[in-house]
């Protein structure tokens, strides 16, 4: 969460961008490139809008064409068939619009990956022939001689510089308000892992209908104010490929995920290509599409992020704030007071007292043909460590997997303190106080750690000052206070670990799942790792952990379940479990048995 | 006789589907191919058919044709365009594609599929309006005699081209079948597609693998184009539409399947036929993108898919 100066500031920027907009528009000579000024500043509205959704969450829309048109046809066809005017027409528009962006979000969200960007492409294009079908192939907007301003018709093409400037500035007024508030975080977090999102306590589909909904309005508003000033809606100008395309186009040229991009993009690619198509048009007249086409070529395959964050990498390495230096720093402050632990003995028994906090009764997860999980039963001991290993393959992730919502079982049952848990999902479940963290790490490289673990404190949360105050005490449980304002690209791969933990405890689990955090660390790691773990336990949460490594897990866990091939194979204390022939044979095989009975060892 | 009326159009329809799906079909394949192997969504596959189309219009003009006759001359440029479009990918691949696909994707944002995406969304765009430039705005066809004859066969009519176009499209497909299953480059890219990883540690070249793939996809799919041409007029923004029944075909017969690709391909084409049976002649396609949509929501691994894993 960026501080309170840097938003105001950043607010004052969107009034000076407005202002240089407004001089340009006044200043140019003559109306042709105040018409191109006001193209601009639409399309910026539009890849503006379009970054609301696609550019914060990560879903990108090829489709927005269909918000577009549906406020320009409003507009245009309530101008024509109702004689409204467009100063109701785009608010109409916009609801038109809202109202469409829920129906697809409702139904199109349940893809993921190519799927929705394959629907999202459909959309427009279904529209399309079905407007031309309806004989909409080519609507005027008549001309209103009598009236001309309450139809918003203006001789000087300034007047709709303005309208689309007041237009982009609410748009980016509205976008700084997202991303600097716990709706933009969790279309981050979303972005970043929506798995991990999810077990973070946050309702995924409630963000992204909410996100694409204002994505929807303002890319409606812009469409119908675009309607008005070209005087024409054809069905391809407005749902086509085109609209959908440059929506994007001018993001990703000037910078996903960032307000400025949209207008950079649109600042710089518009005007060439207007003024390219205006100069050769007559002999090449698809100037401004392989303009379009190679701004994006090149942007994918030279700058990822857009020209607005080479800028800003470029401004920031310039100012001397290398982060290997910072690195450096980094990797000398240690993170947890070391404390040797009692090699080779096991973490100690399950008190005798202790009740069940999670039980699982005969979970099954098939996936197709294959048993994943069969009949698991399970009992985790409130207060304890409780190891679940087995080699790779065993089901140990997907049974995470089930214990916290991601998949709903088969068959049987799984109770967290005494209630029915099956059929509740992962933001409910977190907030019930399951959190876990994931095997593969995958941190926002540019957010800071604490940044990164407030969108886990979110949850059961009301004031972002208090998901602070609860990120600030997950950070120095785990001890990374020292490094709490670094940017997460530059922690070691220990500090990760720790930072994942820290962002599962953030709101404050009583039962935590640990998906291998041990894996890939070195052996001096591992006791920092496992000191946490252990103090957590002493704090009162009770750990379930997954390792398929056994030996670090001997000393910390107070009871072992082993999983083979979807099934338990052995439960108990880990001495015991250690010493189970069945145990040694899934993790070595057979013939390692044999011999370990012929040599008697 | 109403009913009687009803079924001839239904008989006259269905005989036109699928012979308009062997193209389809066709053209499936050449996406599933690229599909298959690479999992890289492509924008441009309409594009590269549009190129065909237009690669087989110039041939078929030429002199070079004029020697097979104006019965067999389109079919053959057809042909020739496969090994001009293979080319043009092995070219977009080396230079631009394989910079955001395999081996580099993974530290990309986003894993690097939208990366792909984009960067085919780009070509496609460069590949429309350069051909606006270069081929006009006006629609053409690869006219021959036999566009305008038919076989009757009872009420229904063959249209001679499509009946050619149809017998050449499977006749490809088979071959391109039969490459894939038996030849040794053919069980290298299926390698390649299984896994990647354990390809590479088998002595398998995967950018290379996916390099075949890629070009092997553009031509197949530029050879369906070619086909297609003689029976359909075109013009450079004609791709952006057959995308959508190339996803249709290839989703409805199971992402990664060749001869699901094929079936689903013949199967598209059917159902935008009988379409006009009952939905206006204009809303052809918007029925092919409604079909799409059903599939992707209920069956998601169509006719021949493999269940892929969730986590």
């Amino acid at each position: 969460m960026a501080s309170l100066s840097s938003y105001r500031r950043q607010q004052w920027a969107i009034v000076a961008i407005a202002l240089v907009y407004l001089a340009v528009a006044l200043l140019v000579p003559s109306s042709y490139y105040q018409l191109i000024i006001a193209q601009v500043v639409l399309w910026a509205t539009l890849g503006a809008a379009w970054n609301i959704l696609s550019g914060y969450s990560g879903l990108v829309s090829f489709g927005h064409a269909v918000f577009w048109g549906l406020g320009a046809y409003t507009v245009a066809l309530g101008m024509v068939f109702f004689n409204i005017s467009p100063w109701f027409g785009i608010p109409l528009g916009v609801v038109v619009g809202v109202t469409a962006a829920a129906i697809i979000g409702r139904i199109t969200f349940r893809l993921t990956g190519h799927y929705f960007a394959l629907a999202m492409l459909a959309y427009p294009l279904s529209i399309l022939y079905l407007f031309e079908w309806m004989g909409f192939q080519e609507v005027s907007l008549p001309i209103k001689r009598e009236n001309p301003f309450a139809y918003m018709q203006f001789q000087d093409p300034r007047v709709y510089c303005v309208l689309a400037l007041v237009l982009l500035t609410a748009c980016l007024f509205v976008s700084l308000r997202v991303e600097h508030s716990r709706f933009g975080m969790s279309l981050l977090a979303i972005k970043q892992n929506e798995r991990a999102a999810e077990a973070s306590g946050i309702n995924t589909l409630k963000w992204k209908m909410l996100a694409i909904m204002l994505s929807g309005g303002f890319s409606a508003a812009a469409g119908g104010l675009y309607a008005v000033l070209l005087l024409i809606v054809t069905p391809p100008s407005v749902f086509g490929v085109a609209v959908s395309s440059l929506a994007l186009i001018v993001t990703l040229f000037g910078g996903i995920g960032s307000i400025w991009g949209p207008v950079i993009g649109a600042s710089i690619l518009i005007p060439l290509a207007e003024v390219l198509h205006g100069e050769f048009g007559d002999k090449v007249p698809g100037i401004q599409g392989v303009v379009y086409g190679l701004a994006i070529i090149a942007t994918i395959l030279f700058a990822q992020q857009g020209v607005y964050w080479r800028l800003r990498d470029y401004v920031r390495s310039r100012r001397g704030a290398a982060p290997s230096e910072a690195a450096v720093e980094l990797n000398a402050a240690t993170t947890a007071p070391v404390i040797p632990l009692p090699v080779g003995k096991g973490a100690g028994k399950v008190p005798a007292d202790a009740e069940p906090m999670l039980q699982l009764s005969g979970v099954s997860r098939r996936f197709g043909g294959l048993l994943a999980l069969n009949e698991v039963s399970l009992k985790v001991y409130r207060g304890t460590i409780h190891g679940v290993i087995g080699p790779n393959g065993a089901g140990k992730t997907t049974l995470f997997n089930t214990i916290n919502g991601f998949l709903d079982p088969s068959a049987g049952s799984i109770r967290f303190e005494g209630r029915e848990i099956v059929g509740l999902r992962p933001d409910q479940l977190c907030k019930l106080g399951i959190g876990r963290t994931f095997q593969i790490v995958r941190p926002f490289a540019r957010m800071s750690v604490l940044e990164n673990i407030i969108i886990g404190s979110y949850v059961n949360t009301t004031s972002d000052a208090e998901a602070e105050e609860r990120a600030w005490e997950a950070i120095h449980r785990v001890g990374l206070t020292k490094v709490a304002n670094v940017a997460a690209g530059n922690l070691t791969t220990k500090q990760l670990r720790l930072m994942e933990l820290a962002r599962a405890l953030a709101p404050r689990p009583k039962l935590l799942l640990l998906d291998e955090t041990l894996a890939g660390l070195a052996e001096a790691e591992l006791d920092d790792i496992l000191n946490v773990v252990r103090q957590l336990c002493d704090q009162g949460v009770t750990v379930v952990i997954i390792e398929h490594t056994m030996h670090a897990m001997a000393r910390l866990a107070h009871h072992f379940t082993v999983l083979d091939h979807g099934s338990v194979i052995a439960d108990g204390a880990p001495q015991q479990v250690l010493a189970d022939p069945r145990v040694i044979e899934a993790y070595l095989g057979k013939r390692w048995v044999e011999r370990a009975a012929h040599t008697g060892t | 006789m109403e009913l009687g009326i009803f079924l001839e159009d239904a008989a006259q329809a269905l005989a036109t589907g699928i012979l308009v799906g062997g193209a389809y079909a066709l053209m499936c394949v050449g996406l599933g191919i690229i599909f298959g192997s690479m999992r890289v969504i492509n924008f441009a596959q309409g594009d590269f058919m549009m190129l065909g189309m237009y690669a087989t219009y110039y041939l078929a003009t030429s002199a070079l044709v004029g020697l097979f006759g104006l019965y067999a001359g389109p079919a053959v440029a057809a042909l020739l365009s496969g090994p001009i479009l293979f080319a043009f990918g092995w070219i977009l691949h080396k230079t631009m594609i394989s910079r955001v696909t395999g081996a580099r994707v993974a530290d990309m944002d986003g894993g690097g599929g939208y990366a792909q995406l984009i960067l085919t969304l780009g070509i496609g765009l460069v590949l429309q309006n350069g051909g606006l430039i270069l081929f006009g705005s006006t629609p053409i066809a690869v006219l021959t005699p036999l566009s305008r004859q038919s076989w009757e066969v009872g009420t229904v009519l063959l249209n001679q081209a499509r009946v050619v176009a149809f017998v050449a499209a499977v006749a490809i497909a088979a071959c391109v079948n039969i490459f894939l299953t038996y030849s040794r480059t053919g069980r290298g890219l299926r390698a390649a597609a299984d896994n990647p990883v354990a390809a590479t540690y088998m002595g398998v070249d995967v950018t290379k693998a996916h390099r075949i793939a890629f070009s092997l996809g553009v031509a197949v799919t530029a050879v369906a184009g070619g086909l297609l041409a003689s029976s359909q007029s075109f013009q450079p923004y004609i791709g952006i539409d057959f995308v959508i029944v190339m996803y249709a075909g290839v989703v409805l017969g199971g992402l990664g399947s060749i001869m699901g690709a094929f079936w689903g391909g013949l199967t598209i084409g059917l159902v935008q036929q009988l379409s006009t049976l009952f939905l206006p002649y204009q809303l052809q396609n918007t029925t092919i993108f409604l079909v799409f949509l059903l599939i992707i929501f209920f069956w998601p691994q169509g006719m021949f898919g493999r269940v892929s894993e969730r986590t």
